[in-house]
């Protein structure tokens, strides 16, 4: 079935896709990594001793993207109001742990988009993608960043808000990306329903 | 109390006191590790989030999962500091909404 992921007898999944779907994830993908942003090591090239030691941000990002993909760790969603101790700590965490979060979902997104690119070359209207076990859990990592980045532009911030979106007319302005985020929600639905144990 | 805690250097002429130094009680209360809920993830995806990382059964993360959507906010582990801070760093890496605190209960 299109847009719909089922098992691989030797493990992994497949989904048949065609090239508009293709096309649409793929710019999501890279619009998904240019919002991340390069990897520590691409802006001190000529030291790679200095990736290693390179210190993440510590002040959260101004992107609510961003800010929903790497949250605060210290903060109380029940009380909004930080006190100056959970704020130091949620700094010092994002200075330890932001940059490597930023690149495994660098590589997720960049997993997509060379699985793609193979699949493209392969020429024709549409294709069926095949994922190794490995590919798979890539691809359920970079679908739910996607959703988050869209989720978070889309500003759903309870459950009223996704009832709401379900209803929008034709010709709201949302409608098109309204439209890639249920369509992915069903992707990843049955991505993890391909590997649940 | 700083997230990375390095070794004080202990003088030579102080090891016989280095007994005293790690008897100092770290506060021997827990912290845990709380998963928030959010409208964007899905169901399916946080159970298997739960059973792929902590291990849990299917019961157990589904148990969870539910607790998370419907009362907002669920433990999901516990344990010392450095544990929690790597499963909250886990748990932003499959983007889930996750902090930890020190369980004052």
């Amino acid at each position: 079935m299109p847009g719909t992921f089922e098992p691989l007898p030797g493990g992994g999944a497949a989904v048949a896709l065609d090239d508009v779907e293709i096309s649409i994830i793929r710019s999501l993908a890279v619009q998904l990594l240019e919002l991340i942003g390069p990897g520590p090591g691409e802006d001190v090239p000529a030291d790679p001793l200095a990736e290693l030691f390179a210190e993440g941000p510590s002040e959260p990002p101004s992107d609510p993207v961003l800010r929903r993909l790497f949250p605060d760790a210290y903060s109380d969603p029940e009380q909004p109001a930080q006190d100056e101790e959970q704020q130091a700590h949620s700094a010092e965490f994002r200075r330890y742990t932001e940059n490597d979060l930023r690149a495994g979902k660098r590589e997720n997104a960049l997993a997509v988009i060379r699985s793609l690119d193979e699949l493209a070359s392969g020429g024709g209207g549409g294709a069926v993608l095949e994922l190794t076990p490995e590919q798979s859990q890539q691809w359920l990592g970079a679908l739910n960043d996607l959703r988050l980045a869209i989720g978070s532009r889309l500003e759903i911030v309870d459950e009223d808000d996704t009832d709401l979106l379900y209803r929008l007319p034709d010709e709201d302005p949302r409608k098109p990306m309204v439209m890639a985020y249920l369509w992915l929600g069903g992707l990843q639905e049955t991505l993890v329903s391909t590997l649940m144990p | 109390m700083g997230v990375v805690t390095s070794a004080a250097p202990i003088e030579i002429e102080r090891t016989e006191s280095a007994e005293e130094v790690s008897a100092v009680p770290e506060p021997d209360v827990p912290w845990v590790t709380i998963v928030h809920n959010d409208p964007v993830n899905l169901m399916s995806y946080v159970t298997y989030v739960f059973q792929s990382y902590f291990g849990y059964s299917k019961d157990k993360a589904t148990k969870l999962m539910l607790d998370v959507h419907h009362k907002g906010r669920a433990v999901v582990s516990s344990g010392s500091r450095e544990e929690m801070e790597r499963d909250v760093q886990a748990m932003h890496g499959y983007g889930l909404w996750a902090t930890l605190q020190q369980d004052r209960k």
